[in-house]
């Protein structure tokens, strides 16, 4: 079959390429309205554990999603074998399925033209990280966390690196064409101690392969493992706790993720009004906390529309603890009369890797200061599978993991076994003692440090 | 050496019991395949042609995974259709093995000159990740197989007319609207049928066609001020569309949305102990969680450390026949061969013939889950020289590793029911399905809910409970087992999305047991207000 790379050495179809496959693809198709779904990229990956390189991968893959409408029946097929044949198959096939799936009360139109932010998500060095600089990279990872972590031992370094470069492209029968190329990419480290009672993790995202720092990542890691070593048991129980950024950003996008319109209105998330209606308006959290998303925030840099080709704006979900916006679906929102906010009404992005991203903006505290301000807590790194036990009040459990640290007047006096915890976010942001300042958790999310009172431990893990 | 067949010839009860498991208990007879399992002549050339290029690149081992996959899924809420998506992933991903380095590369390129171009490209990582290695990697002997499998099948689901597949779900939703104060329903369909071809410079040219199927349910009952979930158990299986049929969803839709419904009035739980009498439908997601990850060996090797975690069955000498993981009746198995489970296979994705094997022998650890690689790294300890055959990889872009087979609870040698269980307890709590579910980093503290919570007292079902989530402590829970169901009330449960590794990739697995009885676990009340 044809190869549809200009160079063999492009790792995903340019603009221009994107636009020839989907009027190509537009042209054959018979139904209604047709919308396409370009997903175009590359990635390469680098796993390591016990200090030395476990798997290693570069993958490159082009996939093409045809949802086609014939009146009110919509369904879609995708493929990634490009060739013209298969590409008819599957234009085919969505129309064969839409006719077949019974009509659909809530299916919108497609979209046409749409103006669109302009967003730089793009960075070319990041698109070029070889196998050979994603080994360096590790390698001084590595290096540098077994030199910080040698008064343990030799440390048990373990982490994964990976690099993405892409575009996401849409078009419409209606003419709409959108087209977004973005990289992305993460290294995180773990590091143990040999005797296995120490663990501490660190880890950085950017769109910028520039802005990571893989020896001090590693170097952080291994403090924290050398620091958390031998843990003592603390009753747990209601304490107050300073949470770093990594904990935070476990905890609040799911809030982000609730803020779901329809869910809301028709009396069934934590937003609906006992009786009937929605908080919006009222006062549901602490002053100091505003979430919005933003694609053009130098900060998110985020794709600016969703799925459907539909722009993504500026939206403030919560400000100054007033509930100020939920997520409408372009269905939900007219049959309310509001306005839709894309998204899929998913609540934003919640920070999940949808369009939109998602910020908390922070306050002034450094780590050490909401530490110091402390008579008696525990420091959290960071939480470890989190679940939600009730939808109607957004609780959650989980557990700490890689550095809990007991504070007693205002210092980090030991390490403490890890807990298992039971807490609602929307409670915790009620409960806010100061606020630290924020900084990017993952590509598209920005979450500050906090310290919260009476946070509920709820009992003990042996986990190390 | 523990092989299936030394299994047969051991006289021991619990082995003779988990030997037995695979055929005692079977789901149904085996259908016959009305689709021929068959090797794709351009898939074969495709992988020949990437590990001679790899061969050429330097590689001292490589092998080559052509895979097509066809991956179906309708969801629908109410009366409408949420969604209808057919989707098909076509290519090749080719590893190498140069100075005991791994390296990997995938390409949807399906051309002579697309494969060898990714051939050279995982040379090219494997030498790259030379630099950051401390010990190559050995793989243990496997012998070269030529064949085809495909998963047993009367109707492929994926053919099913759409407009059957979207009636019956439809159907299912009208049918649970008919419930009073049910106002929200959804049910859903994920299918799946992935052909895979796997070439090895071993020798091995193999070709298997897999079917799974995944249907779901879920109904929403409104109060005042207040709302309710029920989500029915309805398991994943490696089967054709006769078993979606065998559900019977619509017929039963009304009855499941009347326990939605029935939530709304139920007691709210006083935290405290309580003996719980867990059905398998609730009990398999325990098992997975608290056993079958804790037992696969990267995992406690560290591999996982930076994601998943590590395990508390670590380090092996230490564990190896010496761990006591629960009372003597309790045998857990390892396997990939058990009828209409998720995990099945004729070989893994390194060509290793499927095994079945004991994980646990009368509340012992004994053996741990292994691919080709791990071998040495417990050989001395187990005495099993060969792989277990847990190699799998999620797609033809992902490598494959160790992934869970399916690991399964074996029933007790009495024939006892859940309803024995329950007439034996005095004060308990019967929990079915899974609800939320989270485990700690090396598996020790977990929390999990369910989907009803039925009262027992004085050996009856007095009401139900609601707000009900149990956390404990895998040792202490496992030990705390002291009753558990015969064969007749042993049931597959399963999931068709586990995550593991980095990228993550998504395994099915299913998980088999009766219902169990575990004395005096912490039940926490979950109810909130904002």
């Amino acid at each position: 079959m044809k190869s549809l790379f200009q160079s063999v050495d492009a790792p995903f179809l340019t603009r221009d390429q994107a636009k020839a496959l989907t009027d190509r693809v537009l042209g054959m198709a018979k139904a209604d309205e047709t919308r396409l779904g370009l997903n175009t990229g590359w990635s390469g990956n680098t796993r390591f554990a016990g200090a030395e390189i476990t798997t290693s991968g570069g993958i490159t893959d082009t996939s093409l999603t045809v949802t086609s409408t014939v009146g009110k029946r919509r369904a879609s097929a995708t493929t990634n074998v490009l060739d013209d044949a298969s590409l008819r198959r599957t234009v085919d096939l969505a129309e064969r399925l839409a006719r077949l799936s019974p009509e659909d009360p809530e299916l919108m139109p497609e979209l046409g033209p749409q103006q669109y932010m302009a967003v730089r998500g793009y960075v070319d060095r990041t698109a070029a990280l070889t196998p050979e600089a994603r080994s360096e990279a590790v390698k001084r990872a590595v290096d540098a966390a077994r030199e910080a972590g040698r008064a343990a031992g030799d440390m048990f370094v373990a982490g994964f690196l990976e690099a993405n470069a892409g575009a996401i492209c849409l078009a419409t029968s209606r003419g709409l064409f959108a087209y977004h190329p973005s990289t992305d990419v993460s290294l995180g480290v773990t590091a143990r101690t040999p005797d296995g009672t120490g663990s501490g993790w660190s880890q950085g995202a950017a769109r910028d392969w520039s802005l990571l720092d893989s020896a001090a990542l590693g170097r952080r890691a291994a403090e924290k493992a050398v620091a958390s070593r031998n843990p003592v048991a603390m009753e747990p129980g209601m304490h107050t706790a300073v949470l770093e950024a990594a904990g935070v950003a476990q905890l609040v996008p799911n809030v982000a993720g609730a803020l779901n319109a329809r869910n809301a209105d028709e009396g069934r998330n934590a937003f609906s009004k006992p009786g009937g209606g929605t908080k919006l308006g009222e006062k549901i959290v602490d002053a100091r906390v505003t979430l919005f998303s933003d694609p053009a925030d130098p900060d998110l840099l985020a794709q600016p529309f969703d799925a459907d080709g539909f722009p993504l704006a500026r939206r403030v979900w919560v400000e100054n603890g007033v509930l100020k916006q939920l997520a409408y679906t372009r269905f939900w929102a007219q049959k309310q009369g509001k306005e839709a906010t894309g998204g899929g009404g998913g609540g934003g992005g919640g920070g999940f890797g949808t369009p939109g991203g998602l910020k908390f903006p922070g306050g002034t505290q450094t780590l050490d200061q909401l530490v110091a301000g402390c008579q008696r807590g525990v420091l959290v790194t960071h939480f470890f599978y989190t679940n939600v036990l009730d939808a109607r009040s957004g609780l959650m459990t989980g557990l700490t993991r890689d550095g809990t640290f007991l504070i007693e007047g205002g210092k980090i006096v030991r390490a403490v076994k890890n807990f298992r915890w039971n807490e609602a976010p929307l409670i915790m942001l009620n409960k806010i003692e100061e606020m630290g300042r924020s900084e990017r958790t993952r590509v598209g999310q920005v979450m500050p440090s906090m310290r919260v009172r009476d946070f509920n431990f709820a009992s003990l893990s042996d986990a190390v | 050496m523990t092989t299936r067949r030394d299994f047969l010839t051991i006289g021991a009860a619990a082995l003779a019991t988990s030997a037995a498991s695979s055929r005692a208990f079977a789901l149904a007879p085996e259908p016959t395949a009305v689709l021929p399992a068959q090797g794709d002549p351009l898939a074969n050339e495709l992988a020949l042609e990437a590990i001679s290029a790899a061969k050429d690149a330097g590689a001292s081992y490589a092998d080559a995974r052509v895979g097509r996959y066809r991956r179906q899924q309708i969801s629908t809420r109410e009366r409408s259709i949420s969604g209808v998506n057919d989707a098909e992933s076509y290519g090749v991903g080719v590893r190498t093995l140069v100075n005991g380095s791994w390296g990997f590369a995938a390409t949807s390129e399906l051309t002579r000159d697309g494969v060898v171009k990714a051939a050279r490209e995982a040379a090219r990582l494997s030498r790259a990740a030379r630099a950051v290695q401390r010990r190559p990697v050995q793989l243990a002997p496997v012998a070269a197989v030529k064949g085809t499998w495909m998963t047993p099948i009367r109707r492929d689901p994926i053919d099913v007319p759409i407009e059957d597949k979207v009636a019956l779900l439809l159907a299912t939703n009208e049918a649970a609207l008919k419930v009073p104060r049910v106002r929200f329903v959804t049910s859903g369909l994920q299918l799946l049928r992935e052909i895979k071809t796997l070439a090895t410079t071993d020798g091995t040219l193999i070709t298997q066609t897999f079917v799974r199927v995944g249907p779901s349910f879920n109904a929403t009952a409104i109060g005042d001020g207040d709302f309710q979930s029920y989500a029915e158990e309805l398991a994943p299986r490696g089967t054709g569309w006769e078993y979606i049929e065998s559900l019977d969803m619509p017929g039963n839709a009304e009855r499941w949305a009347m326990l939605a419904a029935e939530k709304l009035g139920a007691r709210s739980v006083e935290a405290g102990r309580y003996d719980l009498i867990i059905e398998p439908t609730n009990l398999w997601l325990t098992i997975h969680e608290s056993i079958g990850h804790p037992t696969e060996l990267d995992r406690a090797m560290g591999y996982e450390a930076n994601y998943a975690g590590t395990s508390f069955i670590a380090p092996p000498e230490k564990h190896i026949g010496q761990l006591k993981y629960g009372p003597a009746f309790m045998n857990i198995q390892g396997d990939r061969t058990q009828e209409g489970s998720v995990s099945r296979v004729a070989w893994d994705d390194e060509g290793v013939p499927a095994d079945s094997w004991l994980i646990i022998e009368k509340g012992v650890f004994k053996d741990y889950q292994t691919t080709r690689e791990q071998v040495s790294w417990i050989q001395k300890l187990t005495g099993v020289n060969k792989s277990h055959g847990c190699s799998y990889a999620d797609s033809w872009r992902s490598v494959q590793f160790q992934r869970m087979p399916n690991v399964s609870l074996m029933p007790g040698d009495q024939d006892l029911s859940v309803n024995d269980l329950i007439a034996a307890t005095d004060r308990g709590i019967l929990i079915r399905n899974i609800g939320s579910w989270s485990i700690d980093h090396q598996r020790y503290n977990f929390s999990f809910s369910g989907q009803t919570f039925h009262e027992v007292r004085g050996g009856k079902i007095v009401g139900m409970f609601r707000d009900v989530a149990y956390q404990s402590n895998t040792p202490y829970f496992w030990n705390a087992m002291d009753m558990i169901g015969g064969k007749s009330s042993y049931w597959l449960g399963g999931s068709f999305n586990d995550g593991k590794g980095e990228p993550g990739q998504s395994n099915s697995v299913s998980h088999g047991c009766p219902p169990a009885r575990f004395r005096q676990v912490n039940v926490v009340n979950t109810a909130r207000s904002l």
